[in-house]
């Protein structure tokens, strides 16, 4: 992405974005959640910009490390330019909740619900919001940081007891 | 030489417990060297089973020629990979499907112990499911173990005793 391409984005959303790092692979956005519909749409719609692809969607959990314990990570890529582009939504736990782009990025519908999978964030609107990695059985969100990392959730009656192994 | 000194450390058999034996061992050696082997391949252990199945180590030459991917058919169950526990639920299934006598190989770290998988996810150990005859560690295994671990496991049903009908009349009178 050059530079002047970036200094239109954060011109245009002067007010939005919280912080901006120029990283080594890619410009890194953190943005205010409510204006993360707008941002992505913008992404995808503007001309110069020309996001084509969610290439993942993941999170962050800073667990006891930051106050908004969750950062949801998208990346965005562009085939007709060959650029990229991250960007960060920051979360509060108990309010661990950000909207949907599955109607801008069809593609987002199973990353999104592999990380409500993994670290419970809650996609609002999301078409089909079920766990898609592990089964309907599995209580809580293994990974996030205050899952106990011994505990196991056996589907079927084990012969012997899976005592966890130590480590060195 | 008294007759008590001549019979110190004999066995005394009778017609029928000769004519058990013998056909034990000839049910054994048809048994061992006709294996039909179910592969429940789960991970990259797979590859390697390949490698043992294919022309260069050949494990036909050790009468475990053909896969049989139902089983109904099989009775040799190769879990080779991974077992994660949505999964095990699978691999019962599989197991109990399987006629009588069976046996089970546990192919390589990840199924016989959970491996460098010590997480939510993964089985630590197919022996929490399903009772296993032999383990072969590696990561993964090479063709030669195996191959040593199916010549193993062809000593063991050569040791097996049958469930004769006979037999049982006798054990239970």
């Amino acid at each position: 992405m050059n530079r002047e391409l970036i200094l239109k984005i954060k011109e245009d959303f002067a007010n939005d974005i919280i912080s901006f790092v120029e990283d080594r692979d890619m410009p890194v956005f953190v943005i205010r959640r409510e204006a993360l519909l707008r941002f992505v749409t913008f992404l995808k719609e503007c001309a110069e910009v020309k996001m084509e692809q969610v290439t993942d969607i993941t999170a962050v959990d800073w667990f006891k490390k930051r106050e908004e314990r969750f950062e949801v990570v998208y990346h965005f890529y562009s085939y007709t330019f060959n650029h990229r582009l991250r960007l960060k939504v920051n979360l509060f736990e108990n309010d661990a909740k950000v909207p949907t782009i599955t109607e801008i990025f069809s593609g987002a519908n199973w990353f999104e619900r592999e990380c409500y999978d993994m670290y419970g964030i809650i996609f609002l609107n999301h078409p089909d919001l079920r766990r898609i990695l592990l089964y309907p059985e599995f209580v809580g969100h293994p990974l996030r940081k205050d899952y106990p990392i011994d505990k196991r959730q056996p589907l079927v009656k084990l012969r012997r007891p899976e005592e966890s192994r130590e480590r060195p | 030489m008294g007759d008590e000194e001549l019979l110190k450390g004999a066995v005394i058999t009778s017609r029928l417990d000769e004519s058990i034996k013998f056909f034990d061992k000839l049910l054994n050696w048809a048994r061992k060297y006709s294996l039909f082997q179910y592969p429940f391949a789960t991970a990259c252990c797979a590859m390697e089973y390949m490698t043992t199945m294919g022309p260069r180590y050949d494990l036909g030459r050790f009468g475990a020629e053909v896969p049989r991917f139902s089983p109904r058919q099989s009775d040799l169950l190769w879990v080779v990979g991974t077992v994660s526990h949505k999964l095990a639920p699978v691999l019962l299934r599989v197991y109990e499907q399987m006629c009588e006598p069976k046996w089970v190989i546990s192919y390589g770290v990840c199924a016989s112990s959970g491996g460098f998988y010590n997480n939510y996810a993964t089985v630590q150990g197919i022996d929490c499911i399903i009772p296993v005859d032999i383990y072969i560690p590696g990561c993964p295994p090479r063709p030669e173990q195996v191959l040593d671990a199916l010549m193993l496991l062809q000593k063991k049903i050569d040791c097996e005793k049958a469930d004769w009908r006979f037999s049982r009349k006798k054990r239970d009178e």
